[in-house]
C-alpha cells in the first residue's frame, strides 16, 4: 500500500500537458496538495461523474492525455461509466482510482472494494485492456510512465492507506474552475 | 434534407432536429436508446462529425457533456422522460459550472400510454427539470420540432444554460410529417 499524497506526487512529477479531473472527496485534496493548476478540474459534487467528465474531455481533446483521479467510492457510484468507456476507449484517457476500501469523507465506512469488488477486473471485463493494479511505488512509476507514453485507454487501481491527511482545499467556484480550464486550453480568450 | 427516404421534398421532423444539431456544431451526442429517438440516433451514428456515445444511464451523459465543454466541444443528450429522473444530482454539475447543454427528451407516460409504470415520471418530467433549473421547451407539432431545437441550442450556447426540449408522446406517435 502507498501513502496517497506520495502517490499523487509521483503521478504528477512530470506532468507535462496532462489534463486532470478529480472526483468528489479526498482525491480533490490530494491533487490540490501538489499545487493548484488551471488545468485541474475538481468535482466538488456530481458523485459518480468523474470518469465520464474525463471521457467527454478526452474525446474533445484527442491529442492531450486526460487523467481522472478519483476514489473507490466515487468510482463505484458510476461503475456503468467503465462500460461506456470500454466501448469508446479513447487512446488519451486514463483513470486512476485511489482505493482505500473506505468512504473517507463520511466516517471511514467500508466500501464494496473492501469486501468483494475488484475494480481492475471490472475495468478489464468492460473492455479496457491496459489495467494496472498498483500496490507499490515501482508500479506507480510504471503507470506514471504509461501516462506519458502509452497510446491506449489506461485504468489503474492504486492501493492506498485508509488515512486522512490534512485537507488542502482548492477553489470550489464551478464557473471559475470551468473558465480557467478553458482559458488554459486556449478555448476561451483570457479575460 | 439529409436522410430523407422518399425524395428531396420530403422531410421528417427528426431529420430537421438532426439538421439543427449539425448547424449548431454539436460534436458529441450521448444517448440512452429510446424508440422515439431511434432515427436521430441512427443519423448521429452515421455522421463522421459527431461522436455518438451510448450510455448505460442518463446521468453519465450530463458528465460527458461537461467534459466535452471543458475540452472545447458542444454536446447534446438524447433520452426518454424516465431518464430525466436519473439525472437530478448530476445536473448540479452543469448548473454550478454553467455548462451549456441541450437535452432532447422523448416523452412517455402522457398520451395514450400503454404502460402505467411510465406515467409517474412522465407526469413529473417538466417539473423535475424546472426544479433543477433546466429551461424547458416543448414540442407538440412536427412542424415546430426543428425550429424549437434550434432555438434551444441558441439559448444554451449563447447563455451557458442547460435547456431541455420535450418531444411530446403525441408527436412521437404521429405519422411522418410530409412537408
Amino acid at each position: 500500500m502507498i501513502d496517497r499524497r506520495a502517490a499523487i506526487s509521483i503521478l504528477l512529477e512530470k506532468r507535462g500537458g496532462l489534463l486532470l479531473v478529480t472526483g468528489l472527496g479526498s482525491t480533490t485534496y490530494d491533487v490540490a496538495s501538489v499545487g493548484d493548476d488551471d488545468r485541474n478540474f475538481y468535482l466538488w459534487g456530481a458523485m459518480g461523474g468523474a470518469a465520464m467528465v474525463g471521457l467527454g474531455m478526452a474525446l474533445a481533446r484527442p491529442h492531450r492525455r486526460v487523467l481522472v483521479v478519483t476514489g473507490d467510492g466515487e468510482m463505484l457510484m458510476g461503475l456503468g461509466a467503465l462500460a461506456t468507456i470500454g466501448v469508446q476507449r479513447p487512446r488519451n484517457l486514463a483513470i486512476a482510482v485511489f482505493d482505500n476500501g473506505h468512504y473517507g469523507e463520511t466516517g471511514m465506512q467500508a466500501s464494496h472494494t473492501e469486501s468483494t469488488v475488484a475494480l481492475c477486473d471490472v475495468a478489464r471485463a468492460c473492455g479496457i485492456e491496459r489495467v494496472h493494479d498498483i500496490v507499490d511505488e515501482a508500479g506507480l512509476r510504471n503507470f506514471a510512465a504509461a501516462l506519458r507514453e502509452a497510446d491506449e485507454t489506461l485504468f489503474a487501481r492504486i492501493a492506498i492507506h485508509a488515512d486522512e491527511p490534512p485537507r488542502v482545499l482548492p477553489p470550489r467556484d464551478g464557473v471559475l474552475l470551468k473558465t480557467r480550464f478553458r482559458r488554459a486550453l486556449g478555448i476561451e480568450p483570457q479575460g | 434534407m439529409s436522410g430523407g427516404s422518399g425524395g428531396s421534398d420530403i422531410a421528417d421532423w427528426r431529420d430537421e432536429i438532426f439538421a439543427a444539431l449539425q448547424a449548431a456544431g454539436i460534436g458529441q451526442v450521448g444517448y440512452v436508446p429510446d424508440a422515439g429517438h431511434a432515427r436521430l440516433i441512427e443519423l448521429c451514428r452515421a455522421d463522421p462529425g459527431i461522436r455518438a456515445v451510448p450510455l448505460t444511464t442518463e446521468e453519465e451523459g450530463v458528465a460527458l457533456a461537461a467534459g466535452a465543454w471543458l475540452g472545447g466541444e458542444r454536446a447534446a443528450l438524447l433520452m426518454q422522460s424516465s431518464g430525466v429522473g436519473n439525472c437530478v444530482n448530476m445536473l448540479s454539475l452543469t448548473r454550478t459550472c454553467r455548462i451549456p447543454l441541450v437535452i432532447l427528451v422523448a416523452m412517455r407516460g402522457e398520451w395514450a400510454e400503454f404502460n402505467p409504470w411510465q406515467v409517474p415520471m412522465g407526469k413529473n418530467t417538466e417539473a423535475v427539470l424546472a426544479l433543477c433549473d433546466v429551461l424547458v421547451h416543448r414540442v407538440e407539432r412536427p412542424e415546430d420540432a426543428g425550429e424549437t431545437v434550434a432555438a434551444a441550442l441558441d439559448l444554451a450556447f449563447n447563455g451557458d444554460y442547460t435547456v431541455a426540449v420535450l418531444l411530446s408522446q403525441r408527436l412521437i406517435g404521429a405519422k411522418r410529417w410530409v412537408k
